[in-house]
């Protein structure tokens, strides 16, 4: 069977029906339930309502499976073919949302659509993967370990960050730079260069202390620290770890969540749904979404590594690093291991940009797998 | 063709190092996860209870105190105030300015309210007026409909029904103050009283309770969800106590406009049955909360309204002091019946003068003529031929020179002196003259009142030490008590004495007598020199007492014991400057005996 699925590539044409038997469904399957444990954990938050999350949550859930499956249904190639197009016009939405907030009509990072918010910050995320993707696709392994090879993609790189920094959002550029670094890594850029921006990064460290906001300051200061302020900045660690620790092994149950049903528990339905979650379910419930993660994670490598083409490979390590860099910071940010910068926890935590930014990113995985004997010459683009 | 390949393989090899990497991140967060969830759960479980759970204790009701016959001398009334909570009523300004039309408040309440509501969450509630009467609370409750958000929270706050006239012995409650020993979370409730003097400190342990508390259930702005526990309190003990508060009453209807003190016990329980230091104060005045005026003009008084003279109060006992040595010296031989002293109003000792307080002299007593007329060159004599140090020793017997630890706070020890006392206060030898001016209650000596009236319960009763107390007592079996040792007949000399001080002509006390049912008393006047009489003054003729300003008149003091021929009853009368134990102070005790001896055949409860 997979023989003729392969021997079709050989006119490097798909039919619907090939493509529709090729989606991975195991796949799809641990995505749907991520979804349905997020929108059970949204109804708990608001002590047992479908208002105002749940309901919402679904519906954008519903939205962002239709866009996960049609991107399923995209050829290859046609990501590459409008990556570049892709990134400058987000690039573009980032620019206008900044003078936007400039001229007046207050810190917006987002543009409406109506049934949600859209974040250009967020859509960057599955942007500058394509864009980089297509670059190193094009490019020679001699060029990747050069110093000039790597000016273009890094510049790629600075651009939106330097954007998202000015808004600011500290969390999402953090996130584009640590995306991008394991792409760099990944193609093979030398690990001494890796350690050379390390150490430099960590010699402007006090320069960059500087130039950060006061909230910012405060979160890092109360992450080395939570009781240096256990009302005000230190709040949110101290009442998550302790919703998190009374939980237990089993939990307290669902929708007995005390602490965050009696709303010592702060953004219990975004950044510290995973608190929530852990409180009512235990550690029960806290491994199995992790280990529900860790499924999708090692699905996308798999599907990465099966993957005939450079192009295909890259993408998908890069959109799932990005995912899983969503779910590494959230965790570890509710568990206190790192500085509340709120960063959602994805299919899970309410928001809507997130969720389509996510469930595109497993869109283009299943693309990448549909289309996994596919090859993408160096040149084609 | 070869670098392509090259840069594939890169590619495969730093991917699977990418997601190894990633996977073990994963994992290191599932140790974390195991940490807090399971290592240190128990304590964040309870982090978790301490954060949710709010205990609030809730206060007993004191105990109430009461006289011997169940009248209440304590008791907690209820009290009333207004309170409001900001979120349920719609404007706070129509609410509160239609809150005055009812019961005006000042400017400043209504500038505390406002502040409260403003640094309060709106569910908590306010403060609008307390000590309400019952009248104003229904008041504001008729008109609920038109003040939303306004309730009516009942309280209970101590009073006392007799006032003053109980203010001294009862005491009264106050707020806790730093000093108090913190031994009980309800010391640190807001608005908690403690008993600050008199029982309600002596029995502050019975009278408290025990405080119950109800768990509640806030959320994270301290807003009550539900209730999950309560626990209720246990209500204080009840207290009887010896009192009679008709006694009391009489007492200080006897003292009326006077400073002083009466102190009356039975003589073979030591119960007290009245107790009074005038003037006196009004204790709810103290439970309410005194204001700085009423502190300073009581502070001020130069009758000391806030000092207790009946166990705080030193005073020489004069010739109330005479049955002591009396029976110092009949118990040393020294005395009998047939032993008589020639009286001429004055005898030398060396170049020094001591005259009787009848300048004529007495002419020739016993013991039980010298105590009726109370001839001082008598017990000068007595007290230079037995000493000092017997005179002392039969002063302790009989409870003079020490506290009696009633449970009174401030009581005062007074000074029984003798050779050693003196050489260590004043580092000098004993003097004759010092032993012959002791033998008339003069000099150094100094007692209470209640050691007076434990004095005279101890000769009434035939020599048992009784011991006073405010406690009610369940038997009257005097033997309980030690036995002094003193012969019978020795103390029956001394009471006939007494008898013949009020009941025989010629006695001190004569218009003090009663006969009630053949029921007489027996006493013994005093009176203590304020102001020393100088040389001059004994030739140019002594000035009247009634002739000197207040505070240089003598003080007037009259023990006293009824019925004679089988005492029940024993009474200390202070009236302080009041001239002549006779006149003054033993109408008193004679009133109070009666009184006693009166609601005594009608002795059932009252009120």
């Amino acid at each position: 069977m997979y023989k003729a699925y392969e021997t079709s590539f050989k006119g490097q044409r798909l039919n619907w029906g090939d493509k529709l038997w090729n989606i991975s469904f195991s796949y799809v399957f641990l995505i749907v339930l991520l979804g349905v444990i997020g929108i059970t954990i949204l109804y708990s938050a608001a002590n047992g309502s479908w208002y105002p999350w749940a309901s919402k949550q679904l519906i954008r859930f519903l939205i962002g499976f239709a866009l996960m499956m049609a991107l399923a249904f995209v050829d290859l190639r046609w990501f590459l073919r409008y990556a570049y197009w892709f990134y400058f016009l987000v690039l573009i939405l980032l620019i206008a949302v900044e003078i936007g907030g400039h001229i007046g009509m207050g810190a917006q990072r987002w543009i409406n659509l109506g049934f949600m918010k859209l974040q250009p910050s967020e859509l960057m995320k599955i942007a500058l993967v394509l864009a980089l993707a297509r670059y190193f696709n094009s490019t020679t392994l001699q060029s990747i370990e050069s110093i000039k090879g790597i000016i273009v993609p890094t510049a790629m790189v600075i651009i939106p960050v330097f954007l998202i920094i000015i808004q600011p959002d500290l969390g999402t550029a953090i996130m584009l730079l640590l995306t991008a670094g394991a792409m760099f890594f990944t193609v093979g850029v030398q690990l001494w260069k890796f350690a050379l921006l390390f150490c430099s990064g960590a010699a402007a460290l006090p320069l960059a202390w500087h130039f950060l906001h006061n909230y910012q300051k405060n979160r890092v200061l109360t992450f080395l620290d939570p009781e240096r302020d256990p009302l005000g900045a230190g709040y949110h660690i101290i009442q998550s770890k302790i919703a998190l620790g009374s939980g237990g092994i089993f939990g307290k149950g669902f929708l007995n969540g005390t602490q965050s049903h009696l709303n010592f528990l702060p953004e219990k339905h975004t950044d510290f749904i995973f608190t929530m979650l852990s409180e009512e379910f235990g550690m029960i419930g806290g491994v199995l979404v992790i280990i529900l993660n860790l499924l999708i994670i090692s699905y996308s490598y798999f599907f990465a590594l099966r993957s005939a083409s450079y192009f295909g490979k890259l993408m998908a390590v890069g959109i799932t690093s990005s995912y899983f860099l969503y779910v590494i910071i959230n965790i570890s940010m509710v568990l206190g291991m790192l500085p509340v910068v709120g960063v959602p926890l994805p299919l899970i935590s309410y928001g809507g940009t997130v969720i389509m930014s996510v469930m595109a990113g497993f869109g283009i995985i299943l693309a990448v797998n549909v289309n996994r004997f596919i090859n993408i010459g160096k040149d084609q683009g | 063709m070869n670098r392509d390949n090259d840069k594939g393989k890169v590619l495969i090899s730093r991917s699977i190092a990418l997601g190894v990497m990633q996977l073990f991140l994963l994992f290191m967060i599932v140790f974390r996860l195991y940490y807090l969830q399971v290592y240190q759960a128990d304590k964040y479980k309870t982090l978790a209870d301490e954060n949710r759970i709010s205990t609030r204790l809730l206060v007993p009701s004191r105990g109430i105190i009461y006289d011997r016959h169940g009248v209440i001398l304590a008791g907690n009334q209820q009290n009333f105030q207004a309170m409001m909570i900001p979120e349920q009523t719609h404007s706070i300004d129509n609410t509160l300015n239609l809150f005055k039309k009812i019961m005006p408040l000042s400017a400043d309440e209504e500038k505390r309210i406002r502040k409260d509501i403003r640094h309060n969450r709106s569910f908590v509630p306010i403060k609008i007026k307390d000590n309400l009467s019952w009248e104003q609370a229904t008041q504001i409750l008729l008109n609920s409909p038109d003040l939303p958000g306004v309730i009516i929270d009942e309280g209970l706050s101590r009073y006392y029904p007799y006032g003053d006239i109980m203010a001294h012995v009862i005491g009264y409650v106050a707020a806790v103050s730093d000093k108090d020993e913190k031994d009980d979370p309800l010391l640190d409730m807001p608005g908690f009283k403690i008993g600050k003097s008199g029982i309600e400190k002596l029995y502050e342990k019975e009278l408290r309770g025990k405080a119950g508390n109800v768990k509640l259930e806030v959320n994270a702005f301290g807003r009550i969800m539900k209730e999950i526990e309560l626990i209720e309190g246990t209500a204080g003990n009840r207290v009887d106590l010896s009192l009679d508060v008709r006694l009391q009453k009489k007492a200080y209807e006897l003292l009326g406009e006077e400073s002083g003190a009466v102190v009356m016990m039975k003589v073979d329980t030591g119960e007290i049955l009245a107790f009074a230091s005038a003037p006196s104060f009004d204790p709810n005045m103290f439970s309410n909360g005194l204001s700085i005026e009423n502190w300073k003009k009581l502070n001020q008084d130069e009758k000391k309204p806030l000092l207790n003279k009946a166990v705080a109060g030193l005073y020489s006992p004069g010739s109330t002091f005479k049955m002591v040595v009396g029976l110092a010296a009949l118990e040393g031989g020294a005395l009998n019946t047939n032993k008589y002293s020639s009286c001429y109003g004055k005898m030398m000792l060396g170049n020094h003068t001591f005259h009787c307080w009848k300048r004529d002299g007495h002419g020739t007593l016993n013991i039980v003529q010298a105590l009726q007329h109370s001839c001082d060159i008598f017990f000068y004599e007595t007290a230079q031929k037995i000493g000092i140090a017997k005179i002392a020793s039969m002063a302790r017997k009989f409870g003079l020179g020490s506290k009696t630890n009633v449970g009174i706070e401030n009581e005062k020890d007074g000074i029984i002196p003798d050779a050693e006392w003196k050489k260590k206060r004043f580092g000098e030898s004993w003097q004759l003259g010092e032993t012959i001016i002791s033998g008339i209650g003069q000099g150094y000596i100094l007692t209470t009142p209640i050691q007076l009236a434990v004095m005279v319960s101890r000769i009434a009763n035939g020599g048992y030490a009784v011991v006073p107390t405010f406690q009610k007592a369940d038997d009257s079996d005097k033997t309980k008590f030690k036995n002094l040792g003193i012969s019978l007949h020795n103390l029956d000399l001394v009471k006939r004495g007494m008898y013949e001080v009020v009941n025989v002509a010629g006695g001190t006390a004569l218009g003090a007598s009663f006969n009630f049912n053949g029921q007489q008393m027996a006493g013994k006047t005093g009176s203590a020199q304020v102001k020393r009489i100088s040389m001059r003054e004994r030739q140019t003729g002594v000035i009247k007492q009634e002739d000197l300003p207040w505070k240089f008149r003598d003080h007037a003091l009259f023990v006293a014991f009824a019925p004679y021929d089988n005492p029940r009853y024993g009474v200390a009368v202070l009236v302080e400057h009041g001239r002549s134990g006779s006149k003054v102070a033993a109408p008193i005790a004679g009133q109070m005996l009666l009184e006693a001896l009166k609601l005594d055949t009608t002795d059932e409860p009252v009120d």
